[in-house]
Order: structure tokens, then C-alpha cells, then sequence
């Protein structure tokens, strides 16, 4: 198990350079002039170019690199241009926020998407299958943004059971935590289902049945925790694609999360806050791979003692 | 003589994939139908892939014929498309029966049925040339990452997790956002972002591909590695390809839309999908048909391009029938 959680953190170690690097050339290349932009619209050539000399943005690239690295690490990820505020200050406000959007969408997309998927491929080829795959289908292709503000108009507006946007509350949490959990648990009730079909057609699960277990033991008990495998990899393959649809949720909602962080960080040019918010991101990302690579290992002996 | 031919049902479609479909019903005489008449056979008994095939033909003909289709110029502000204080009208066929705004008009007094005919235009091109992109690169970064091995497997791979560990929205938008937002940039941007998940793929099959024995023969023949990659290897590919070079349109039309919703894809005046839901979002509570039609547009495609691309699936790959 350590081993495992070892060589996971080992590897994410040059795929987190490579993120920086990749981040950072992005910015470098920006054509909007960051010193411009912290200067203001009124400020002197001279003004400026001292602004520039002062930030480090006439360095050459791997200079102002190596020395932007070397700041994170020890914990100073410099201050928002246009808020004049710590960056890892702007960030750790953030983080409640978007972590129980994250966590409360996770939980419907499991709560949801499990059992219908489970369901489902029991009650395989029949009308109940169907219908579930069919709506499962629809959810997949329904855009997030417009679920959301579907949801926000009738249940906000039309029936105004929960609040039109906003944080700060647990009420507040409950749609948009359902937007950004419907489609995945749309997707996971597909993955569910093909992974269960697959496990239910095994030797095992058919002794198990023969022996005299009841079906739904033999369902539950033999072959749930080896469908639920394929599905955890999927989740860890989810997350990046999970964290962009939290931007949008957060956009409908206007809940105060990273997402909307970074998204002001890149309409406003705020270059620590896009490296910030970005590298931040891509670590919760990594860090969560790592995760889901260690919940696998525990529910899989086999990957724990690395035959995979 | 084929002696094949005397009996049909000896040979069956478990010719070309080892563990076929039931041969009874799948059986023909070689010869008679392609690779791709079986295919096609295949599909056009699967119901829900044809309710796909036709509602992608439709919406393309929707594109394609909107000058046509349009009631009006998308663009043009109408003087009665607005309420006398200034509110988006609903649909006249509900209020006085008129066909003048089939489905209602937006905030700025506009047509929001011919909008939508126009936006998908943008919404297919976008679609399909991003996805164009993201296949070609990543069937070849994947083919020569899993072909030729290392150095290049490392170093192609490695490539592709980073890339894979962004957060894919906030990728695109910071790109976006750097190279100022059209049509094009959104396309590259958005072909740039998606094709890590066909490099795996294709990496994988790839892998097990050239263990295979007729890659081993070809090579004792002395044919060079290219050839092998080129003449072997990627036909190989071509049921990967299309399935993906299907369902990739779906993710990469929601890819659109999701960009212009943030507004950092494309721009107005250019109707988008996205975008009308966009402004339609200030407007929800008075006028949610602003919200609801485009939504319901964007809804329909990805579906049609997800059933479309989940029955290929089935029928180029019978080994995988039931499955998501």
C-alpha cells in the first residue's frame, strides 16, 4: 500500500512541471502586457516600464520560471495585481466553497447513478432498462449551465423552495450540487450498468447463484465490488472533466468558488492569480488521481500488491 | 469457384471479428457486402442508432438550409420583436396565433428561431472540424507512442498526462482567452484540448496490436516500420476512429457551447448556442424560452451524435453489444 501511494506521489512530481511550465508559457506568450494592466490604463511609459522591472516581466523566461517555482514551494504564490490580496489568500477562501459543490456533486452522481446503474442491469433488455438508459442518455447530453438554470427556475422561482443563487447555507448547496451531479450520475449509471453486465456473466457469480445464494446476495455480495472497479478508474479519469463543469456551476449559481476565481483571474489578465488558480487546480486534480488510485488498491488486492 | 459460396452459413461475419455475432442471423456469403455493407446492416437494425443517424441528418440539413429555413435575418432587430418596455416577446403562436416568432424573440428583439437554425451552423462546424483535429492528433500521437516505444513512448505519454491533469474548461479558457476568441481559434483550441483522450485510447490498442502475430510476419518479411504502422496497423484503427470521430463531436459541441456561455467562445453577433443561453441567463425569471430552446437545441445534438456513435460502436465491435 505505501509503496503504492509512493510511486503515485513520485510520478505526479513531473507531471506537476510540466503542468507549471506548460501554464507558465501560456502566460508568457500572453499579448496583453501585464504590467499595462497593473499600472492602469493612465500610467506613464516610464511608470510601466518600472512596474515591469519591479515585477521581474523583463527577465528572461527561465529566469522569472525558476524564480515563480521556487516562490511556490516556499509558500508565496505572490498577490493579485488587481486585488492587491495574497494569492494563496484569495485561493484558501475559495477552496470551502468549491469543496462542497465538489463533494455534493460527487454524492449525486453516486447516489444516483449506482443504483439506476445497478438497476438497470439487472432488470437487463427489459422496459425498466431501457427507460433508465434512455433518460441516462438525455442527462449525458443535457448542458450543465442549462440544467442548472432550469433547475433555478422551478425550484427557485416557480416554486420557491430554495434560494436564487448564492452561498452560505446548506439550502443553498442543494441545486447546485444537483447540477453538477446529474450528468455524471447519468454517465455512471451507464458505466455501472456495463461493468455489472460484464461481472454478472462470470463463472463465479453463476456458482454463487448455483450454491443456493439468493440472487440479489449474489448481486450485492459477489458482484458489486468487482463492477465498482472500472468505475472507480473512471472516476479518477472524471475528475478534470468534473472540475471544468464546477466552473460553469458556479457561473449559473454565482456561487464563490475557484472556478469563478480563475475565471475572473483570466478576463481581468491577473497573471499570479491564472497561475495560482490554474497550478491549484491541476494539484487537486493530481491529488485526487492519486486518491482514487489508493481507494483501488484497497477495494482491489490485486492492484495493491502492484500485479496490475 | 468459391466453394465458400455453395453453403453461406460455413462463413460467417466471425470472419472479421473473431467472436461474432450469432452467425445465423448475421450470415453471408463473402463477397457479397463490404466490410462497411456489414456494418451498415449491423446499424440500420439497431433502432436507436438510426433515431440518431436521422437526427444528425436533420440538424445537419437545419445548418446547411438555414438562409433558407430562417423565418428572418438572425441578426436583424425587430421594432415589434420587443414589448413596449422593452421585453423579449413570446411566442406569437401562443399570444395572437401569428407565425411572426414561432418560438418568441431574445433581449434584443431578435428572432430567436432563425437564431438557433443559424447557431447551428456554428455549433456543427465547430463540432466537427475540432473533433477532426483531436483525432488526427491524438491517432498519431497514440499510434507512434505505442508503435515505436521508447524514447518516444515516454515521452509522448508522459506529454499526454499532463496535458489530461488540467482542468480541461479552464485549459481551453486560458487558452482562449490568450488567443483572443473566433471561430478558429475555438476550434484549434478545443481540437487541442480533447485529443489526449483518443491518444489513449489508440495507444492502448496500439500496444496490443503489435504483439499480434501478422505484425510479426510483416516484419519477417522485412517490411520496414513505418510500413507496418502505416499499411497494417492503422486500418486496425478504423472502428476506433469512427466511433470516436462520432461520439467526440457530441463532447466537443458541449465543449462550444460551454465556452460561449462563459463568453470566451464565439462572438457576437454570430448566433451560438451557447452564447443565447448566455444572455438569456439575465432574462430566466420574465423569458425562459430565451434559455429553454437553445438548451433544447444543444440538448438534442449531443444526443444524436451519442446514440449515433453508441450504435457504431455496437456494430463494428459485436464483442462489446450491451455494454455503455
Amino acid at each position: 500500500m505505501w509503496t503504492l501511494l509512493a510511486r503515485r506521489i513520485l510520478q505526479a512530481i513531473p507531471v506537476l512541471i510540466g503542468i507549471s511550465l506548460i501554464t507558465f508559457v501560456l502566460i508568457y506568450y500572453l499579448p496583453a502586457d501585464p504590467a499595462r494592466m497593473y499600472a492602469g490604463p493612465s500610467a506613464t511609459v516610464e511608470t510601466v516600464a518600472r512596474i515591469r522591472h519591479e515585477l521581474g516581466l523583463d527577465q528572461p523566461f527561465w529566469v522569472q520560471y525558476t524564480r515563480y517555482i521556487g516562490r511556490v514551494l516556499q509558500g508565496d504564490w505572490g498577490f493579485s495585481y488587481r486585488k492587491q490580496i495574497a494569492v494563496t489568500e484569495l485561493i484558501l477562501s475559495r477552496v470551502p466553497y468549491t469543496l462542497a459543490l465538489t463533494l455534493g456533486g460527487i454524492f449525486v452522481e453516486l447516489a444516483i447513478g449506482l443504483p439506476v446503474g445497478i438497476a438497470s442491469a439487472v432488470a437487463r433488455g427489459r422496459w425498466a432498462d431501457r427507460v433508465g438508459m434512455f433518460v441516462a442518455l438525455i442527462g449525458i447530453s443535457a448542458p450543465p449551465f442549462w440544467l442548472g438554470l432550469l433547475l433555478l427556475y422551478w425550484f427557485g422561482y416557480l416554486i420557491p423552495i430554495f434560494p436564487l443563487g448564492g452561498a452560505g447555507s446548506p439550502v443553498h448547496l442543494v441545486l447546485p450540487a444537483l447540477t453538477a451531479g446529474l450528468g455524471g450520475a447519468a454517465w455512471y449509471a451507464r458505466m455501472m450498468r456495463s461493468s455489472m453486465l460484464d461481472i454478472l456473466a462470470t463463472d463465479y457469480v453463476r456458482t454463487a447463484r448455483a450454491k443456493g445464494r439468493a440472487y440479489f446476495a449474489a448481486v450485492l455480495r459477489h458482484a458489486l465490488p468487482n463492477a465498482l472497479n472500472p468505475v472507480i478508474t473512471m472516476a479518477g479519469m472524471d475528475i478534470p472533466w468534473f472540475i471544468g463543469g464546477v466552473v460553469l456551476v458556479e457561473r449559473v449559481f454565482n456561487w464563490p468558488g475557484l472556478g469563478r476565481l480563475a475565471v475572473e483571474a483570466i478576463e481581468t489578465v491577473d497573471v499570479p492569480l491564472i497561475l495560482g488558480t490554474v497550478i491549484f487546480t491541476s494539484l487537486l486534480v493530481v491529488f485526487s488521481g492519486i486518491l482514487i488510485d489508493v481507494v483501488q488498491g484497497l477495494v482491489d488486492p490485486r492492484i495493491r500488491y502492484g500485479q496490475h | 469457384m468459391d466453394i465458400t459460396q455453395l453453403d453461406p452459413h460455413r462463413r460467417s461475419v466471425a470472419d472479421l471479428s473473431p467472436e461474432g455475432a450469432s452467425p445465423g442471423r448475421d450470415a453471408i456469403a463473402p463477397g457479397e457486402v463490404g466490410y462497411f455493407g456489414l456494418i451498415w446492416r449491423r446499424l440500420r437494425r439497431d433502432r436507436t442508432a438510426m433515431l440518431g443517424g436521422m437526427l444528425v441528418a436533420l440538424i445537419s440539413l437545419a445548418a446547411l438550409f438555414a438562409p433558407v429555413l430562417a423565418p428572418h435575418d438572425p441578426a436583424e432587430q425587430f421594432r415589434d420583436g420587443l414589448t413596449p418596455d422593452g421585453q423579449p416577446v413570446p411566442s406569437t403562436l401562443l399570444t395572437d396565433g401569428s407565425t411572426r416568432f414561432p418560438i418568441g424573440t431574445d433581449a434584443n428583439g431578435r428572432d430567436l428561431l432563425s437564431r438557433i437554425l443559424y447557431g447551428a451552423q456554428v455549433s456543427l462546424i465547430v463540432g466537427v472540424l475540432a473533433n477532426t483535429l483531436a483525432v488526427t492528433l491524438g491517432t498519431l500521437i497514440g499510434s507512434v507512442a505505442g508503435f515505436f516505444g521508447d524514447p518516444l513512448e515516454t515521452l509522448l505519454m508522459r506529454f499526454t498526462d499532463v496535458m489530461m491533469a488540467f482542468p480541461t474548461l479552464l485549459l481551453a479558457m486560458a487558452l482562449v482567452a490568450i488567443l483572443k476568441p473566433n471561430l478558429w481559434i475555438i476550434i484549434l483550441v478545443i481540437g487541442v484540448v480533447y485529443w489526449t483522450w483518443i491518444a489513449r485510447v489508440v495507444y492502448g490498442q496500439v500496444l496490443a496490436l503489435r504483439e499480434r502475430d501478422f505484425v510479426t510476419a510483416t516484419r519477417a518479411l522485412g517490411a520496414g516500420r513505418l510500413f507496418i504502422l502505416v499499411r497494417h496497423i492503422l486500418p486496425q484503427l478504423v472502428p476506433t476512429i469512427i466511433v470516436w470521430g462520432t461520439l467526440g463531436i457530441a463532447t466537443n459541441v458541449m465543449l462550444e457551447a460551454s465556452l460561449s456561455y462563459l463568453g470566451i467562445g464565439v462572438q457576437p453577433p454570430t448566433p451560438s448556442w451557447g452564447g443565447m443561453i448566455q444572455q438569456g441567463q439575465s432574462y430566466y425569471r420574465t423569458a425562459p424560452w430565451m434559455v429553454i430552446f437553445p438548451g433544447l437545441a444543444i440538448m438534442l445534438t449531443v444526443f444524436a451524435f451519442n446514440l449515433l456513435g453508441d450504435g457504431l460502436r455496437d456494430a463494428l465491435d459485436p464483442t462489446q453489444r450491451n455494454r455503455m
